[in-house]
């Protein structure tokens, strides 16, 4: 076990420079340079001052040598320096860390005690008319544009209900518990929107598999109650695969939480992400990906190991 | 006696004198897809929609960038059935003009990111070793970036039209397809017609296209419809970003792009083009669904 983790953890690094290499190549690509946010006002610069701004952000030395100075400097702990406000990338990422991990920790929450009872019971009343309700929202949920969904609630329980919150974190100067649960629910409700029915499907589906295993008739024979063979045999066989893909969702989250971010004027990293693509911050913008991706990656190694745990018939040599 | 039999069992049976219908795998898979029935109602409303927009120019009340006046931001009524804008531009007419492009969209996005996932996943399970560990890498590696804030960047770096997002959205969404055929592939190759048709000296194009291939289309063609909705989907949500098709072009998703603004107000302006994404990709997975059930022949 101990030597897979090592060995995954090892093949984790090539995987990762390669990443950084397509990440600094397609922020390479992109046309005009930092000075570029100043021309887009229409403004006249004079052509020394650009060069002078270009050199201090050090954009005008040869691409492979920005490319060794970025990543060797990452290795470091280093970000680089953000084009716009002049300051430490990772600390830039750190100080909206906490918003966006509130935002993503509750909607996972939410979304696995929501979606695993569901799924349970819809498998256990398969074809019943909680199931096809079930399964009818969940195809509507999947099919929903996120930031449609988050407009809409806005529409119903802000404007219209009046019951909650636009958008923000707190209102000023307020600030308590409830007053932060009632921001934090619509946005942590629409992010969770697609885990919550692609979990419930999974766990439905998983469920029906296991439900005609020969153990469960075993249990049933022995005279178990339904529910007991239910709750202790059946969930917990079945939960075994949907753990995993949970757990290679929570990096998936990072992409919902961009849009999710932007029309609830969350201030995290998923916001912070569009606001640095707006001012060409390439700097973070490329700070982001390189974060988003590294979730991805040891995510996937998390989900692996825990597939393993979970499933003894799993095999690591 | 309508139960499905092989055709072995049907020379024996017919051996014994007992009459046998011998049904075609197209025929039963069709009949298959009809008994899903939702899958059936979703692509009869899918055709209609479409049928609906593509004779937008015919049918459409108004020109798609006509101007009303005396009609701005008017909420739904007899005039314009669905509303106007905050130019007086009818929402009805700029719905069936904008489905036009978002179902090309989708269509065509799909199309493409289908057939770079099959050339990718097929290559690497029909040659194996060191392509495959190569492709399967690389496949890894597009994986591991998350998808949406990689199209948002890319997006950004010009005023797009259609064919540029279609572009966009294709050729980062084949992951899935090239895991699946190459997973299909590697148990398909196995099978002794491949074999057979080596030894008569087929070459691997042959192989691939006439062999392998068409035994695991069933995969690619569920998946490409998935990714129809997929794509329609994350076109509306770059569109919202201001990152989409460019204006006046009207599409589903740029019909959105100031919808935050015009909510309070206007909410038909939102309403109406999401529900349209709503109900079109709803079709679109349920028809994918049936398509799932009626092509897998173990069940």
């Amino acid at each position: 076990m101990l030597k897979y983790v090592i060995r995954r953890t090892l093949q984790m690094i090539p995987l990762l420079f390669a990443i950084s290499v397509v990440i600094f190549s397609i922020i390479q690509a992109a046309p005009g340079g930092p000075e570029g946010t100043l021309l887009d006002r229409g403004m006249f610069v004079d052509p020394a001052a650009i060069d002078a701004y270009r050199a201090r952000l050090g954009v005008d030395q040869p691409v492979y040598i920005q490319y060794f100075k970025w990543v060797g400097a990452m290795l470091t702990g280093d970000m680089g320096i953000s084009f716009q406000t002049q300051r430490p990338v990772l600390m830039m990422i750190l100080e909206r860390m906490p918003d966006t991990l509130r935002l993503m920790g509750l909607s996972f929450i939410v979304a696995a005690i929501i979606a695993i009872p569901l799924g349970v019971f819809s498998a256990v009343k398969q074809y019943s008319t909680f199931d096809f309700l079930a399964t009818g929202a969940s195809f509507i949920a999947i099919a929903m544009p996120v930031f449609w969904f988050g407009l809409m609630m806005q529409y119903f329980f802000s404007v219209k209900l009046q019951w909650l919150p636009v958008a923000g974190t707190m209102t000023v100067g307020v600030g308590g518990f409830m007053d932060k649960l009632k921001h934090i629910l619509m946005p942590a409700t629409v992010l969770s929107l697609h885990s919550i029915a692609g979990w419930s499907r999974y766990m439905r589906s998983s469920m029906l598999g296991v439900l005609n295993q020969d153990y469960i008739r075993t249990a049933h024979s022995k005279g178990l109650e339904k529910r007991t063979v239910i709750s202790v045999h059946a969930v917990k066989n079945a939960s075994i695969p949907v753990v995993s893909v949970m757990t290679l969702d929570i990096a998936r989250l990072f992409s919902g939480a961009v849009i999710t971010e932007t029309i609830f004027g969350w201030p995290g990293i998923g916001r912070m992400f569009i606001q640095a693509m707006h001012a060409r911050d390439y700097p973070l913008l490329m700070g982001i990906m390189m974060m988003g991706s590294t979730m991805v990656v040891v995510f996937n190694l998390i989900a692996d190991v825990i597939y393993g745990w979970l499933d003894p018939r799993i095999s690591y040599e | 006696m309508s139960e499905t039999v092989s055709s072995n069992q049907a020379q024996s049976l017919a051996a014994e004198g007992i009459a046998v219908q011998l049904r075609s795998n197209k025929k039963i898979m069709w009949e298959k897809f009809l008994q899903h029935k939702l899958a059936v109602v979703a692509s009869l409303f899918l055709l209609l929609l479409a049928t609906l927009c593509f004779l937008a120019p015919v049918i459409a009340p108004y020109e798609f960038d006509a101007i009303d006046l005396y009609n701005i931001r008017s909420a739904p009524s007899m005039k314009h059935l669905l509303g106007t804008d905050a130019l007086g531009r009818d929402l009805l007419t700029r719905l069936l003009f904008g489905g036009r492009i978002s179902i090309t969209i989708g269509l065509t996005a799909a199309l493409l990111g289908s057939f770079v996932g099959t050339v990718i996943g097929s290559s690497a399970g029909y040659f194996g070793g060191r392509i495959d560990n190569l492709l399967m890498r690389f496949t890894d590696l597009a994986y591991s970036i998350p998808t949406l804030p990689l199209i948002i960047v890319i997006s950004s770096y010009s005023n797009t039209q259609a064919f540029g997002i279609v572009v966009i959205i294709g050729l980062f969404s084949w992951m899935q397809t090239a895991r699946v055929v190459r997973g299909a592939i590697l148990s398909v190759k196995e099978n002794e017609y491949v074999t057979a048709a080596r030894a008569l000296g087929a070459k691997d194009r042959l192989i691939i296209l006439r062999h392998v291939l068409p035994n695991i289309s069933n995969s690619i063609i569920v998946g490409a419809t998935l990714g129809v909705g997929n794509a329609i989907i994350t076109e509306s949500s770059l569109s919202f970003l201001g990152l989409g098709v460019s204006p006046p072009t009207p599409t589903w998703g740029n019909m959105l792009m100031d919808s935050q603004a015009t909510m309070a107000s206007q909410p038909w302006l939102t309403v109406f083009p999401g529900m349209a994404i709503l109900l079109t990709v709803l079709c679109v997975n349920f028809i994918g669904d049936g398509l799932q059930d009626a092509l897998d022949p173990t069940l």
